[in-house]
């Protein structure tokens, strides 16, 4: 395949994943949002902006972080880079490049999800109301992957698209988990407070149910981030990210020693063979500081070895 | 002007035997149903991507070509009459590209005179000597014809660098069959869908003489924001060859790779979609980043085959196409089964004259120019636009040709105030390769929207139409 066909469904496979994440964290801060006290609103918006390291270019534009402008500003914001418009159009973008190599189907669910989201405006957008809009994001994600798995060859762009989804989900999650790592030091978090801020987390991906099922108890943050980080049957904990990213990785190397290949083993020996005590000993934050870095190494490390400009 | 022809109507009223079932189809549809089948097509235009990038417009601004669900109907007997004519011409103008980058035995005889191609800008002196695959310089031509009366067709102009439009031609009939597959089950219309594979043939058949014993044909593209990027994934897809851009590809060992997930790849023969200037940084423009360092070289040792060939445009300049009559018979001994529109050359002292005496009658174009940007119609302009171009003419004679304003036929369109006669021409698409030349029945027909204008260029808001061939 060409090589920059790879890159092309690489960002493809990310940039939509990166507009599906984008939604749940949007959704779940205006959940949470809604049953505050007034006052303390803002801080949760102001997280959503800390997931992302986005403080600084949202104050260049706005004020204050009041729903309506984080909202706007992670939506339909043209020149963030973040926002889930820009996303979209990335993801068609690089689909566009790609007509030879995806599916009708495929392309056809990217054009008409970028349609949607380009007729969208700030009016629209509250005439629609955000929940639905966010549940609208995450049922065309849903409905490319859906698409992608059915119809496209499972053959080397296949490996390539999901390379992109999975590191791109793993970034994501532990970036979510650190917004909340503080929590695990503070003195005064009850047992309602840990409901609704580690609750939160566990819905933004659509694991709250998943955590009653296997651990048929009340939440803690200890089992929350074990859930996310090392449970290897959770679609969206870190472990199952690294598993498909090495088994893809596996599939593409068609013999050869890749040092993506061994990069990818490492952080999955790391997280297979990890203990959730230890881990919250030594400190979540470092540790998912480690992981994060590691996603951003390995994504270089793919374009030298199949010769992408990544 | 004459009376309009009318493709479905001729100048007397009746309808046409081509264009009975299309006739029957409109009769009997009621008209509600047509507006809401024609949302329909947009719709199916716009999902599919079949978009086109406007130069000037913002980056990336996409527009769709307005479609029209009137199809244009050919007999099979005015097809037959076109393919000949159009296989006669083409040939010619391969031998004539051949001539003239060998032995020049045209220029010798004295029928073109020699700095008319020599010093002209589209004459490429690398190209001299050197030896293309199967001796085939026009692997794509796209001949634009305009029909006048019952009759006649004429050659409006020749396009053998890098014709775009016949990805119009295959989606045009794919969408009009989704939408009306009854009208198809009454009428005995000719397939076009195999052109890509034809295509493909046609590509495969002129791999030079390194090539692999497989040959390696991929599509190369400007990319994304060129206006025709749509066509060029599209035969990419059809093809299933790969789609590249010039940072994919590299020379090395004197051959051409490209970069892939699993090395370097051999390609042997480049379908180019970009301008012989921009094609290699070493040989012409340097600032350009679209093409690939050390590619003519390759090419001119035989390591490549490039379609269409470099130097092509010495062929179809409007200021050579004058000539092509006489081509024909030079290089076939033939009477062309086609004519040309009759032209004025204005580097010709007499018919500069005549042209500077008639402006008001004539249409004026740019030798260089294309896309119906650069022209004066006389009939439709105003007398500021006539001085503009009589200063024009004057300061540079050579950069002008005249022909007389024709009265293109018509054919019936959907338009604001129902259904009405507009003005159309046809671009078939004839393909030759090493065994000789193949042209799909059908084309691409442009429709002029606006009422009475003349001009079908999609960048002028032209429209585009399914063409039928009937078959016998």
């Amino acid at each position: 395949m060409l090589s920059r066909t790879a890159e092309n469904l690489y960002w493809t496979g990310r940039y939509m994943e990166r507009a599906e994440n984008m939604a749940r964290i949007l959704d779940v801060s205006h959940r949470t949002a809604l049953q505050r006290p007034g006052g303390a609103v803002d801080a949760d918006w102001k997280s959503v902006l800390d997931i992302l390291g986005h403080w600084k270019s949202f104050l260049a534009k706005h004020e204050a972080p009041t729903a309506s402008a984080v909202t706007s500003f992670f939506i339909l914001d043209p020149d963030n880079p973040a926002s889930i418009y820009s996303s979209v159009r990335g993801a068609r973008e690089n689909a566009r490049a790609l007509r030879a190599a995806i599916s009708a189907e495929m392309w056809e669910v990217l054009n008409t999800t970028w349609f949607g989201m380009r007729d969208l405006d700030a009016a629209g957008l509250e005439r629609r109301g955000l929940r639905e809009f966010c549940d609208w994001v995450k049922e065309r994600s849903h409905l490319f992957r859906g698409v992608s798995h059915g119809t496209m060859l499972h053959d080397d762009a296949f490996h390539f698209l999901r390379l992109g989804t999975f590191l791109e989900r793993a970034d994501n999650t532990a970036r979510l988990l650190d917004t909340k790592y503080h929590l695990l030091q503070s003195a005064d978090a009850g047992p309602a407070v840990t409901f609704y801020e580690w609750g939160a987390v566990l819905r933004a991906v659509s694991a709250f149910r998943a955590y009653h099922q296997l651990y048929k108890d009340v939440i803690s943050p200890g089992r929350v981030v074990e859930l996310l980080v090392i449970r290897r049957e959770m679609p969206r904990s870190l472990r199952f990210c690294a598993t498909e990213v090495s088994a893809h990785l596996d599939l593409l190397s068609k013999g050869r020693d890749l040092e993506a290949q061994r990069l990818a083993g490492e952080l999955n020996a790391r997280l297979r063979f990890a203990r959730i005590d230890r881990i919250l000993e030594a400190g979540l934050h470092k540790f998912l500081v480690e992981v994060i870095d590691g996603v951003a190494v390995l994504g270089n490390q793919l374009s030298k070895d199949f010769m992408m400009t990544v | 002007m004459a009376d309009t022809f009318d493709e479905m109507h001729g100048t007397a009223g009746a309808v046409r035997s081509p264009f009975a079932a299309v006739k029957r189809w409109l009769a009997e549809t009621p008209h509600d149903a047509f507006a809401h089948k024609r949302q329909e097509a947009d719709l199916m235009f716009q999902r599919i991507g079949i978009t086109f990038n406007v130069y000037g417009q913002s980056a990336g601004a996409e527009r769709l070509i307005p479609f029209d669900i009137i199809p244009r109907v050919l007999n099979a007997a005015e097809w037959k009459r076109l393919s000949v004519g159009l296989t006669q011409r083409v040939k010619a103008l391969n031998l004539f590209l051949k001539d003239v980058y060998h032995d020049q035995e045209i220029l010798k005889a004295g029928v073109i005179p020699a700095e008319q191609i020599l010093r002209n800008d589209m004459y490429r002196p690398e190209m001299r000597g050197v030896d293309v695959a199967g001796d085939v310089y026009v692997h794509v031509a796209g001949i634009d014809l305009v029909r006048v009366d019952e009759d006649r067709f004429y050659v409006l102009e020749d396009n053998l660098r890098t014709p775009s439009g016949v990805s119009y031609m295959l989606e045009n009939r794919a969408v009009m069959m989704r939408l009306f597959p009854r009208l198809f089950s009454g009428a005995s219309v000719a397939p076009v869908d195999h052109y890509p594979q034809e295509l493909l043939r046609c590509l495969r058949s002129v791999a030079p003489p390194r090539a692999t014993a497989e040959p390696v044909v991929a599509v190369l593209t400007p990319g994304p924001l060129n206006s025709a990027y749509f066509e060029h994934t599209f035969l990419a897809e059809q093809m299933g060859v790969e789609l590249v851009e010039g940072q994919d590809l590299f020379v090395q060992d004197d051959l051409l790779w490209m970069r892939t997930t699993d090395g370097p790849r051999r390609v042997d023969v480049i379908y180019r979609r970009i301008d012989d200037d921009s094609l290699d940084p070493l040989a012409f423009k340097p600032e350009s980043l679209l093409g690939v360092p050390g590619l003519l070289s390759v090419y001119r040792n035989g390591g490549v085959t490039l379609a269409n060939a470099i130097g092509n445009g010495v062929a179809d300049d409007k200021s050579i196409y004058p000539y092509v009559p006489d081509l024909i018979k030079f290089y076939l001994g033939e009477s062309p089964l086609i004519e040309n529109v009759p032209t004025y050359r204005c580097a010709d002292e007499k018919d500069r004259m005549y042209v500077l005496e008639h402006l008001g009658e004539l249409v004026i174009k740019e030798t260089q120019g294309s896309g119906g940007y650069g022209m004066l119609i006389g009939p439709r302009s105003t007398r500021e636009e006539r001085e503009k171009f009589r200063g024009l003419i004057q300061k540079d004679p050579e950069g002008y040709i005249a022909q007389p304003t024709l009265a293109l036929s018509t054919c019936p369109s959907f338009v604001d105030e129902g259904i009405a006669p507009r003005h159309i021409d046809l671009r078939p698409f004839v393909l030759s390769g090493r065994d000789g030349i193949a042209i799909v029945p059908g084309g691409l027909t442009r429709v002029a929207l606006t009422k009475d204008s003349l001009v079908v260029n999609s960048s002028q808001g032209g429209g585009t139409k399914d063409t039928w061939v009937l078959r016998e």
